[in-house]
């Protein structure tokens, strides 16, 4: 079984070709359920490599499938091959199987579009990517599938094109992003001459046994966490993220939720030994801080958005921030554990929210919304349960991975503990504050509907079969999939017993003072969270106290509206000066070539006056300065 | 050095060793002087023999590729040409450019209602001129190489008279070329001042003769201005202010060709001049041509984001792509023709990107439409429902030309960048780096346009877009070239690390 491990990204990739081909006559809703079959296939094929891996011993469980030699070259040699790991396998396992439930959800979400097929052509694309990512044997191979999320992310942001904030938004994912693969890039390079090879193996291995400098070690982590900062949407990189909620809710669940973002965790993870070993001690630091300071901040902002999706956006920012505290505190098995229940219940969340705007005719207001969960009663439990995972109430399966980071993170620092905690606090009071007003509430789509007129009647309703049944699966692994991982005993650690063969040098050992007393500290996160919930309670549904929406906040502290007044001003005024020559030729060519179709004439004038005359002068200043040069060398001798 | 008359003995001449310049030169001369005898051939047979011709000369210098890797190279006609790997490398390079170039150009021609034998004759004696520069071993060769090929494509990109933009096309290239093609003579003149001598032999063996200083001022000099003419060849900024013109107001397949052959060219008779001739004074251009290549990349690629009409912006981006292959140039300056990466890496690039371009203008062309004027990015716009597999083969072009791996683009990228940091260039590596990140832009937008957007306004009034049978050919052809190398990168690779035995070192002074 180990062997097929080949054909978990070929499925879709063969969902993807023949709906490339067929897709039009197709049509809706085969190509929508072809897309489903192939995604689901994948994650059964992706259960049986899991079963077969359980099987062997704990060294044994790495196996590398080569399809095939693809740069041979002197002392570089990069296989196009597949790792199947407890980690990747781990991290294929979710991205199948919540890709197969979104796939289902999407066939009703874009019921009646007329790119019905386009969109499940590029759905299957990005999972066939994001697989590439995560089974990727070496850097490269991951780096086509960083490459192709990030193609098809932008694709999906701007699916509805026509929007004109749609196609903005998708530019700006595509501009932040490119500097997280530049990232990515040198890091590369870097590991290719210090190790001469791009496999993790090797790299992993000379990290551990200290073969590869500390500098060289330091430089490759942290390009790699610049790489990890522009996909997984950290500060100052997280620009992107809110603004692609432009797209259809399926992608933002997928997409910017459950996979392709946490594809920068991770690549920290699998590189761990070279930030946790090799590098100097200051790059964790680094990491964790950046992470932290991710964290609070996107949770501070989600507390002032009336957009349903921005709040969830600005939630997942601050959850990913939480995953590299986690990475840069040496707790891997606590990053991919929270990884894998924010996958479950930011995409319950984010579908459900989906089912909501589905269910008000595309409204996203939340200052609009209030009462559902009479209306939408399956949705509304399940948002519900989504919300006491998210919030860390015990026994839900947020509660038991946020616990774990944290502890991590005590035994770090304090500092970086307290800066959790905070967040842990808004967070839970932000989700209330969305529950509160979605779910319960006075019903207030009618006011606004009398108030504009323009809605017309606005009839919420429960979705469809195909809709809900995702969120029913979703909202049942957001309760028990804390499970994988309990802090009980080393035997029901079984996550980090999974993930031994993988992390286990670089997992930081916690101070046995934090072992002593990481019970109080879970009773202080339980006590933080239903804190949180109380205050927006009191705030949102007793109304007693006025809620405080500075619009500071709600404006995400300017930062965004800073950087593109840069981009628009100053910004782009560079990009102009560079281009100012060529910018002059334009309009002279263009202006010129109106002109001259009287007469060829008019051309020999037209190219003797000015224009070449620009371009000659340019050159022969280029050539007086080589000539200064070279005769500067003569004399210098 | 002057001979008089009376005792100039012809040097011998290896007749076989120059057949693939010879095969073009008399079919070309054959081409032109039977065509103008007889009347209008049937459709596409002028091409066909172009493309006849172009095969030709490949399939010979395949044949000599073998004799080479089992005699050595060589020497002929006096220490004038050489008969190496570099020079194969190049030829074919050259050939898959000419009879690629040649099957585009058939339909477009009919479709502008300019068919005629001429274009062809002038492909034909540029890829002749071309092929001369690669060979040469001496300056003057070289020299006549490059004016050889100068001059048709003056006369190409002038070709369509009913085109006002192709007119200026054709003034401007031939008033800067004129220009820099002085910077380059007058180059030739200071060296030889200098050496004694424009044979690259003698050149490089003058380093060591006892009058002759490293510091010769009239030498470095004669360095600057070989520079400045060949880098106006290759586009390299600040002497790239004529391509976005040029490229934009040619005919698009004669674009294709330039971009290909002509840079192919130029950049082979970069590499001979200062890799083999000049290695002494490596020391002296290395960190000009580290000058360049950084302007050339940031140039091309941050202007690129900026235009709006496709054909300027792929002219943007081939100065980028200059400045990869500067970026090889620079590693050669390391350690000469001996290492294994710069020029081997650079010439690989250069056959990678010729059949790229090719591919990518090709697509244009049919875009373009009657009257070559729909080349602005509106035009594109909705390319994927009206045309799903031309937008699918553009789009491949374009992932690659942005060096997307699995696509001939990124090996050809790779491998430079990899030369690079061999050498230890860590800032050019870098730049390259964010130049590629920056440059991505351009053909994504390029692609959003294709798969994203509606067509234009207006766009169903205009002629149905017709895909010709050679053209679809070309295209298909260049597609199986870059998924094929991207893929299966090894056999091109080996072959291309064979370029660094080159004639010179064999022959002593």
């Amino acid at each position: 079984m180990l062997d097929l491990v080949w054909l978990i990204p070929a499925l879709p990739l063969a969902g993807f070709l023949i709906i490339l081909v067929l897709g039009r006559r197709l049509g809706e809703p085969r190509s929508g359920y072809l897309a489903t079959l192939m995604t689901g296939t994948a994650f059964v094929v992706t259960v049986g490599v899991f079963i077969d891996l359980l099987s062997k011993t704990t060294e044994e469980r790495a196996h590398i499938k080569t399809i095939f030699t693809w740069l041979p070259v002197g002392n570089l040699k990069v296989d196009l091959a597949f790792l199947a790991d407890p980690l990747s396998i781990t991290m294929a396992l979710f991205v199948t199987g919540i890709g197969s439930l979104i796939h289902l959800y999407s066939i009703g979400y874009m019921h009646g579009d007329p790119k019905f097929s386009k969109f499940f052509l590029y759905l299957n694309l990005f999972v066939f990517s994001m697989l590439m990512l995560v089974l990727g044997e070496n850097m490269l191979v991951t780096f086509l599938g960083w490459e192709g999320v990030g193609t098809c992310s932008y694709l999906l942001i701007s699916f509805w094109h026509t929007r004109e904030s749609a196609a903005t938004a998708g530019k700006k994912a595509f501009v932040t992003n490119r500097v997280g693969d530049w990232g990515f890039m040198v890091a590369m390079f870097f590991t290719f001459q210090a190790v001469g090879s791009l496999s993790y193996a090797p790299l992993n291995e000379a990290a551990r046994s200290g073969s590869i400098a500390q500098s060289t070690a330091t430089v490759i982590a942290l390009m790699l966490f610049v790489g990890a900062v522009g996909k997984s949407a950290q500060l100052p990189l997280y620009l992107w993220l809110p603004d692609a909620m432009e797209g259809p809710t399926p992608v933002s669940a997928l997409i910017h939720a459950a996979t392709m973002v946490t594809a920068g965790v991770y690549l920290m993870v699998r590189t761990s030994p070279v930030l946790a070993i090799a590098a100097w001690h200051w790059a964790p630091w680094i990491v964790a801080g950046i992470g932290a300071a991710t964290a609070l901040y996107a949770a501070t902002i989600a507390v002032a958005q009336n957009d349903i999706k921005k709040v969830l956006a600005y939630s997942t920012v601050s959850q990913l921030g939480y995953m590299f505290l986690a990475v840069g505190s040496g707790a891997y098995v606590a990053a991919i554990f929270h990884m894998i229940t924010h996958a479950f219940f930011k995409a319950l969340l984010f579908l459900g929210s989906g089912s909501v705007i589905h269910g008000m005719n595309g409204e996203q207001d939340m200052r609009k919304m209030g009462a559902l969960r009479k209306l939408m009663p399956i949705t509304g439990f399940t948002f519900i349960i989504g919300w006491l995972a998210i919030a860390g109430v015990p026994p839900f399966a947020g509660f038991w991975s946020k616990d774990e980071i944290l502890l991590f993170a005590w035994d770090k620092s304090p500092i970086l503990w307290g800066v959790g905690l905070v967040t842990a606090l808004l967070t839970a009071y932000y989700m209330t504050r969305q529950v509160i007003m979605v779910f319960y509430g006075k019903a207030r789509w009618d006011d606004h509907a009398a108030e504009h007129g323009a809605h017309g009647d606005t009839h919420p309703h429960e979705s469809p079969w195909t809709m809900v049944t995702p969120l029913v699966v979703l909202a049942g692994l957001s309760v028990v999939g804390g499970a994988i991982q309990l802090p009980f005993s080393a035997t029901t650690k079984r996550l980090e017993s999974w993930l031994e063969p993988v992390i286990a040098t670089s997992e930081r050992p916690l101070k046995s003072g934090s072992e002593d007393i990481k019970w109080v500290l879970a009773g202080i996160a339980v006590l933080i969270g239903v804190a949180g919930i109380a205050g927006a309670y009191v705030v949102y549904s007793k109304k007693k106290v006025k809620a405080i929406e500075p619009a500071v906040l709600a404006n995400a502290w300017y930062y965004d509206k800073t950087v593109s007044d840069f981009m628009g001003g100053p910004g782009r005024k560079s990009f102009e000066f560079i281009a100012w020559f060529d910018q002059r030729i334009i309009d002279g060519a263009v202006n010129g070539a109106g002109r001259m179709v009287q007469g060829a004439a008019g051309v020999v004038r037209k190219g003797q006056s000015g224009l070449v005359r620009t371009y000659a002068a340019l050159i022969g200043l280029g050539a007086v300065l080589l000539i200064a040069w070279f005769v500067f060398r003569g004399v210098a001798q | 050095m002057i001979v008089a008359a009376g005792t100039f003995t012809a040097p011998s001449i290896d007749w076989f060793a120059l057949a693939p310049l010879l095969v073009l030169l008399v079919g070309g001369l054959v081409l032109l002087v039977t065509a103008s005898f007889t009347p209008q051939w049937p459709k596409h047979l002028y091409a066909y023999a172009t493309v006849a011709l172009g095969l030709a000369a490949m399939v010979v210098a395949f044949v000599q590729w073998h004799a080479i890797t089992r005699d050595g190279p060589k020497l002929l006609v006096g220490n004038a040409v050489s008969y190496d790997h570099f020079s194969m490398f190049g030829i074919i390079t050259i050939c898959i450019g000419l009879s690629l170039s040649a099957m585009v150009t058939d339909d477009f021609l009919r479709r502008e209602g300019m068919e005629g034998p001429e274009i062809y004759g002038l492909y034909l004696m540029a890829a002749v001129g071309g092929i001369v520069m690669v060979m040469s071993n001496d300056l003057i060769v070289l020299f006549l190489g490059l004016e050889t090929l100068s001059i048709s494509l003056y006369v190409l990109a002038a070709s369509n008279r009913r085109r006002a933009e192709s007119q200026e096309a054709g003034i401007k290239y031939f008033v800067l070329g004129g220009f820099s093609s002085a910077f380059f003579l007058y180059g030739i003149a200071l060296i030889y001042g200098g050496t004694g001598s424009t044979n690259f032999n003698r050149i490089l063996t003058a380093f060591d003769s006892v009058p002759l200083q490293r510091k010769d001022s009239l030498v470095l000099v004669g360095v600057a201005l070989l520079l400045v003419g060949l880098g106006f060849k290759v586009s390299a900024a600040p002497f790239h202010f004529w391509a976005p013109d040029v490229y934009q107001g040619s005919p698009t397949p004669v674009t294709a060709f330039m971009a290909s052959v002509g840079k192919a060219a130029a950049f082979a008779a970069l590499f001979r001049v200062f890799v083999v001739a000049l290695p002494n004074w490596k020391d002296d251009w290395r960190p000009v041509v580290w000058v360049l290549a950084i302007l050339t990349l940031l140039v091309g690629s941050i202007s690129a984001v900026v235009q709006t009409n496709v054909k300027r912006m792929l002219a943007y981006s081939s100065i980028s792509h200059a400045g990869f292959i500067l970026i090889g140039l620079e590693a050669a300056g390391h350690s000469g023709a001996s290492t294994r990466s710069g020029m081997p890496s650079s010439m690989m690039y250069l056959m990678i990107y010729s059949v790229l371009v090719i591919g990518t203008f090709a697509v244009v062309a049919v875009v373009g439409r009657t009257g070559d004027g729909a080349t602005d990015l509106g035009s594109f716009r909705g390319l994927s429902r009206q045309k799903p597999w031309l937008a699918t083969a553009l789009t491949v072009f374009l992932l690659a030309q942005a060096g997307v791996p699995l696509t001939s683009g990124f090996i050809a990228k790779f491998g430079v960048i990899e030369a690079a940091v061999d050498e230890h260039s860590y800032a050019l590596a870098t730049i390259a780096m964010v130049s590629a990140v920056i440059g991505a832009f351009l053909y994504l937008r390029i692609l959003i346009s294709v798969w994203l957007a509606d067509a234009e306004v207006g766009d169903e009034k205009r002629e149905a877009m017709h895909i010709p049978i050679s053209t679809g050919a070309a295209i298909l052809l260049c597609v199986g070239f870059t998924i094929y190398v991207g893929v299966n990168p090894e056999w091109l690779i080996q072959a291309s690390d064979r370029v660094v035995l080159v004639a010179v070192p064999v022959v002593g002074g």
